[in-house]
């Protein structure tokens, strides 16, 4: 099964101190397929997330990608991480660069492409987004929504070889929520490989092949998304939908 | 007042030492004082407990003691032997200054949030990237008036020299003072003279300011 996949977790166990935060994860995602991982406050979601491009150092076990094992600190690892695009949840945009700058910063700097070059990738990318007529402002002057959609422009200028989206919405108000998972939706169905933390139960049902639900750092119960939301198997998993549904 | 104006090249010359040494031991301090706080920041620990040694020590130590180690100590174990004093007053001053430097840029890096270096990382960029090109220009922009206050206390701090014979401001004014009886009018001139350079650090700064308020 690791063969053929894109990204592997095979045993991950990962402790905060005494906190036991990934419990033997495995999970093995292939090219082109788009994972939803799901699951309450604390169980673990980010960290699974933020583990796979290395923010999060894990204790023991084994992640690759492309059938590559993640490397050490260092140069290899930093080239690693530009194959890993990740969305956060913050967006986390480059205060004191433009729109533009935020996007053509990576392929710049790590891809050592050329400014002229760069631009044209960039101006595209933003206009698939639908932010590229602000593409001189600075981030504090754009919308949360717009904000966001930068950010995953600025992953995807990239090239990488799957996205990591941790809680890509949950920090944006209702009315910009659409506007990202349009997008979101459009690169799950132009084929990239995507692992995406939410709690959109529509981005779920439209765009994804598979649902994690993690509990307690553990992932409890995986299926498709149909399966998940109207026939969990799980008791903690009804539990979850029930308090996420309610509201 | 006549005898200033008789030997204004002296009060010239002066100044502009003064100035060669502000801004030489400036742009040195700024450097080192740069890199020092990449160092305490950064992932080697090495370079971080250097890095906070050379902070503790620099920083708990008179600027009059460093001078002394330049111009007086060192020669004798043979260093700085025949280095012009005005370098050596630059090495004395920034040695100093860099420390104090260091500090301030280190508390501009802690006011970068720490989702900022976080997705420098996740596009690839190596940990010296990722302090040139996102944390450190985002940290200066913070630390605007404490870097300020930094170099005004160095721009005055460059009247120590005065003692080991750099015929600077001080050094001039001292001459003045002990040939003449107007110590007033003396004074003030001299006095006004780094008023003028402390005040161009401050607008300066002010500027600077300005122009990094959009970005932010
Ligand atoms: N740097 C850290 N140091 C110590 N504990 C941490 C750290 N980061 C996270 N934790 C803890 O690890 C557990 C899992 O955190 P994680 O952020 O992965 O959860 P999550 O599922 O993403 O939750 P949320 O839905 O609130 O984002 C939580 O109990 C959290 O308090
Ligand atoms: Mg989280």
């Amino acid at each position: 099964m690791a063969a053929d996949a894109l990204v592997a977790l095979d045993h991950v166990d990962k402790w905060f101190g005494d906190l036991h935060v990934l419990k033997d994860v495995n999970l093995a995602v292939r090219r082109g397929e788009v994972v939803v991982v799901i699951g309450p406050s604390g169980s673990g979601k980010s960290t699974l997330c933020r583990a796979i491009n290395r923010l999060e150092t894990i204790d023991s076990g084994s992640i690759s990608l492309d059938g590559r094992p993640l490397p050490q600190e260092g140069k290899a690892l930093a080239e690693l991480r530009s194959d890993v695009g990740m969305v956060f949840q913050s967006f986390n945009l480059f205060a004191h660069k433009t729109v533009l700058e935020n996007v053509t910063l990576g392929p710049m700097k790590v891809r050592r492409t050329g400014r002229q070059e760069a631009e044209q990738r960039a101006m595209e990318l933003l206009r698939r987004v639908g932010v590229d007529s602000q593409a001189g402002k600075y981030p504090a002057q754009l919308s949360g929504g717009q904000q966001q959609r930068v950010a995953i422009a600025r992953a995807l200028a990239m090239d990488p070889k799957v996205m990591l989206f941790d809680e890509p919405t949950s920090a944006l108000d209702p009315e910009m929520i659409k506007e990202v998972l349009d997008v979101m939706v459009d690169l799950a169905q132009r084929g990239m490989t995507m692992i995406v933390v939410t709690h959109e139960m529509g981005f779920a049902r439209t765009a994804a092949d598979r649902v994690l639900f993690m509990s307690d750092g553990a992932v409890v119960e995986e299926s498709t998304p149909d399966e998940f939301f109207s026939n969990p198997r799980t008791d903690r998993a009804r539990d979850f939908l029930g308090k996420i549904l309610k509201h | 007042m006549d005898d200033l104006l008789a030997e204004r090249d002296l009060v010239l010359q002066a100044f502009w030492l003064t100035i060669q040494l502000a801004v030489l031991s400036g742009l040195c301090s700024l450097a080192f004082g740069t890199v020092l706080a990449a160092m305490r920041v950064g992932p080697i620990s090495v370079l971080r407990g250097a890095a906070t040694t050379y902070v503790t020590l620099v920083r708990n130590t008179p600027l009059l003691l460093m001078f002394i180690f330049v111009f007086v100590a060192a020669p004798n174990i043979g260093w700085f032997v025949g280095t012009p004093f005005l370098v050596k007053g630059v090495i004395a001053v920034s040695v100093y200054t860099s420390a104090f430097v260091c500090e301030a840029v280190r508390s501009g890096v802690n006011a970068v949030p720490l989702g900022q270096a976080e997705a420098a990382r996740a596009i690839g960029l190596t940990f010296g990237q990722t302090m040139t090109s996102v944390v450190l220009p985002q940290a200066f922009r913070a630390v605007v008036p404490p870097m300020a206050s930094v170099l005004i206390a160095m721009t005055k701090n460059t009247s120590i020299a005065a003692v080991f014979g750099l015929a600077e401001l001080t050094f001039r004014m001292r001459y003045f003072a002990n040939n003449s009886a107007d110590d007033t009018t003396i004074f003030l001139t001299f006095a006004l003279l780094y008023v003028v350079l402390v005040e161009l650090i401050s607008a300066g700064a002010i500027g600077l300011e300005r122009r990094w308020r959009a970005a932010r």
